[in-house]
């Protein structure tokens, strides 16, 4: 039986998969059953990054049984969510993010973060396993005679995601029962994907030698940047993804919830107080405010209503309105304000938004994250003779990006930039679905992979250090200099390997560890550079014990490999006898 | 099928509670007999139907018999409208002390949710889509009775020549969440009590 191709989106606030079939057809969507309400299943293209644990005596047996597991005890999805908001010590969210944040113990049960003890816990990966188990089984119970395992699986990862966030993703789809390991594909290349998938044969007409597009994809928690430039190779187009940006914790929650903010300062102005249940209301009321507002017909005001809890709905209900004034001051102005193209990104400073441990932005302004990305990407060789890379096309992807009018202005805010220095301005390519773009994006690719058609050529996202102490006089209470030495350059494909000249004598039967550093910035120091450490970021270090006959000294170098899958491995290899013993990743976190 | 007497049913009754524990496989299967009715009607979409002027729209079972498998769609559609859109609270209040400020606000919220809840669960369109209401339609000989309601000065057979004054409405498609086993529809909405 022929293969499918299966596209993975592991999204920060929902997930979804979608499979191709392999006549070609248009990769479609999977319709997840998920718990929508105590005792209700139903099945949505979309399940919500969510875990909610139910106390004991909070529900029913059975209120959360799910086709394939009747006696499940905690909700996976929509319920988890609605019902997860009005308990957040029981409620895990952002897990991805979470995996992706170096200051804590991704293994260790630390989710839902800030919850008292007394309460389930569990890991940023056990978290991410769940909703891949999830789907998983919503696959296996809707496709009985076709096993995940022996189909074509692509996973999306942000294009931000380091060495270590991806490979704790490998590690979560084993936990969640994949036999084999999904091949892992950067989130904003899933999206021109599905472009191209949609386009056909055409885009070859659509795209030409020397555009530069920019991928913006702002969803619910994240946002994220990414450049593919296209080139010529033997007479073909090829299409290479030459930058990414950070990884933004920012996107349609914080705007809901800064418009939610608002209303509710004017409502106490008005001497009308919300109770946190008002305030989530009210927070749903703005989204819905929001979305009209910014559609396609737009009007001047939309009422909100924020109804009590009680169940006096009526004379308890609140009534207001959000006014395009009142939006354009918060969601124009705060996210995406109109500056120039070289204003450097305001320094921390907290914010009232935020209160959890993950490490958000203390610049809010999506424009000037944008501003700093080009500028960033054109200082590393991009596009010379510009202060910052002129973006030829732009294609969107994420939730937000669905309203025509944050598209023009974040249209608008380029344009004034590349005009400034005497550039033309880009144009947009049209998407589709901004929501599930990506999971049919990636079966699209899980297909391309098999049977040939248009790739896009990237490699490793950031280059990759490891932290030497300099030798030189020591002085008492100063801690050796600390070297970044390059182990694994900007861009190397998969299957690739590279060798560190510089060799390591090292004890066999005792524990050697590396500090490990990345940066998505750097994309030109090779192999063996060594640059400050402070000019690249400390992620997890890399840890092994060399097996063998304790006490003896080996000669090692350090290789660096680009797994088939996208994951990379870090071996130290005895040149003499050709031994390999693999190095991992330690990620307890700041307290180990 | 056979309906049972009453004393046979006070033996299963009697048995059925022990049997269900004894066996996961009775006890799967009973619980797929009470889930039947949001099931049953799906298949009821795609069907084709075999005659009428307005071939093309699909026929629904007919609803509303009293066997209590409808009773607990009727009552979990009604928990969907109150959870979303609060239409339990809004009919169970008396109006009659409200300014119309007020009941204006609540009546934004239940529509709102009640709205998002029929686009979500069933798909609904009028049964004259195409005719508009005041255009004058012809029924011809052998039409549909039970989708268009003939009123006035009705004489004499068919064809018969009239003003459109409402276009209908028809469920196209229902798609009720799955109902657990053992889930108690009668219950709309659970009490809530906060614990500070």
């Amino acid at each position: 039986m022929t293969r499918l191709a299966i596209g993975i989106d592991l999204g920060t606030t929902n997930c979804a998969l979608a499979s191709a079939p392999p006549d070609g057809g248009v990769p479609a969507p999977l319709e997840v059953p998920q718990i929508v309400a105590a005792g209700e299943v139903s099945a949505r293209p979309l399940l919500p990054s969510f875990i909610y644990f139910p106390p004991e005596a909070q529900l029913g047996a059975g209120e959360l049984g799910l086709p394939w597991n009747p006696e499940a005890r905690e909700a996976v999805g929509t319920f988890a969510r609605a019902q997860g908001a009005q308990t957040p010590a029981r409620l895990v969210a952002s897990a991805k993010s979470w995996l992706s944040h170096a200051g804590v113990d991704r293994r260790g049960p630390i989710l839902p973060w800030g919850a008292p003890d007394e309460a389930p816990k569990i890991s940023p990966v056990e978290a991410s396993a769940r909703y891949l188990a999830h789907l998983r089984e919503a696959w296996q119970a809707a496709h009985p005679d076709v096993p995940l395992a022996e189909q074509d699986v692509v996973l999306t990862v942000p294009a931000s995601f380091d060495a270590v966030a991806r490979e704790l993703t490998i590690e979560a789809t084993k936990l969640a029962g994949f036999e084999e390991p999904p091949l892992l594909l950067e989130e904003p290349q899933a999206a021109m994907y599905d472009w191209l998938a949609r386009r056909g044969d055409a885009w070859r007409r659509e795209l030409a030698v020397g555009d530069v597009l920019l991928v913006i994809d702002i969803g619910g928690g994240t946002t994220d940047f990414s450049l593919i430039c296209v080139r010529e190779a033997e007479g073909v187009l090829e299409l290479e993804r030459v930058a990414v940006g950070d990884h933004i914790l920012l996107g349609g929650d914080n705007m809901d919830l800064a418009l939610a903010y608002s209303v509710r300062a004017r409502l106490e102005r008005e001497g009308k107080s919300l109770d946190d249940w008002q305030m989530r209301a009210l927070t749903h009321g703005c989204r819905a405010a929001k979305e009209a507002l910014l559609g396609d017909e737009p009007t001047d005001e939309h009422p909100v209503a924020i109804p009590a809890r009680g169940s006096r709905l009526i004379g308890g209900t609140l009534r207001t309105a959000l006014s395009r004034a009142e939006l354009d001051s918060v969601l124009l102005s705060g996210f995406f304000p109109e500056v120039a193209v070289d204003v450097p990104l305001e320094k921390p400073r907290r914010a009232g938004l935020t209160t959890l441990g993950l490490p958000y932005p203390s610049d809010a302004a999506i424009t000037r994250h944008l501003s700093a990305f080009l500028r960033r990407s054109a200082e590393a060789r991009l596009d010379p003779g510009h202060s910052f890379v002129h973006p030829t096309a732009i294609l969107f992807n994420g939730g937000v990006t669905r309203s025509p009018m944050l598209r023009d202005r974040i249209l608008d805010v380029i344009r004034g930039w590349v005009e400034a220095e005497a550039g033309s301005p880009p144009r947009v390519l049209e998407g589709a679905d901004a929501e599930l773009a990506v999971c049919r994006g990636a079966a699209y690719y899980a297909r391309t992979r098999r049977e040939g058609g248009v790739r896009i050529r990237g490699g490793t996202a950031q280059t990759y250090y490891i932290g030497i102490e300099r030798a030189e006089l020591a002085v008492p209470g100063i801690p050796p200099r600390l070297d970044a030495v390059c182990v694994a350059p900007f861009g190397m494909e998969e299957g690739s390997e590279v060798e560190l000249e510089q060799s390591f004598g090292l004890v066999l039967g005792e524990p050697v560890s590396f500090r490990f550093f990345g940066s998505s910035a750097r994309k030109s120091d090779p192999v063996g550079s060594v640059v400050e450490a402070s000019e690249v970021t400390e992620l997890a270090p890399v840890e092994t014990t060399l097996e063998g006959a304790a006490g003896e000294i080996v000669q090692v170098n350090l290789h660096a490999h680009v797994t088939e899958i996208g994951t990379l491995e870090l071996s130290a290899v005895d040149a003499g006898s050709d031994r390999r013993w693999k190095l991992s990743f330690d990620v307890r976190g700041a307290d180990s | 099928m056979e309906q049972i007497g009453f004393w046979a049913r006070l033996w299963l009754a009697f048995i059925l509670p022990w049997r269900v524990l004894a066996s996961r496989a009775l006890a799967t299967r009973i619980a797929h007999a009470m889930r039947a009715p949001a099931e049953a009607l799906e298949p009821a979409s795609t069907a084709e139907p075999e005659h009428g002027p307005e071939a093309g729209l699909p026929e629904l079972e007919p609803l509303g018999s009293e066997s209590e498998r409808d009773q607990t769609t009727a009552l979990q559609l009604l928990a969907i409208l109150q959870r979303e859109g609060r239409l339990i609270d809004f009919l169970q209040d008396d109006v009659t002390a409200y300014s119309d400020a007020d009941i204006g606000a609540a009546a934004r919220v239940v529509h709102q949710g009640c709205r998002r809840s029929l686009q979500e669960y069933l798909e609904i369109e009028p049964v004259r889509a195409t005719d508009r209401e005041g255009d004058v339609v012809t029924l011809e000989p052998g039409f549909d009775s039970a989708r268009n309601r003939v009123t006035g000065n009705v004489l004499g057979d068919p064809p018969y020549r009239g003003t459109l004054a409402h276009h209908g409405w028809q469920v196209k498609r229902i798609r009720l969440p799955e109902l657990v086993p053992g889930h108690d529809a009668r219950i709309l909405a659970p009490a809530e009590v906060e614990i500070s």
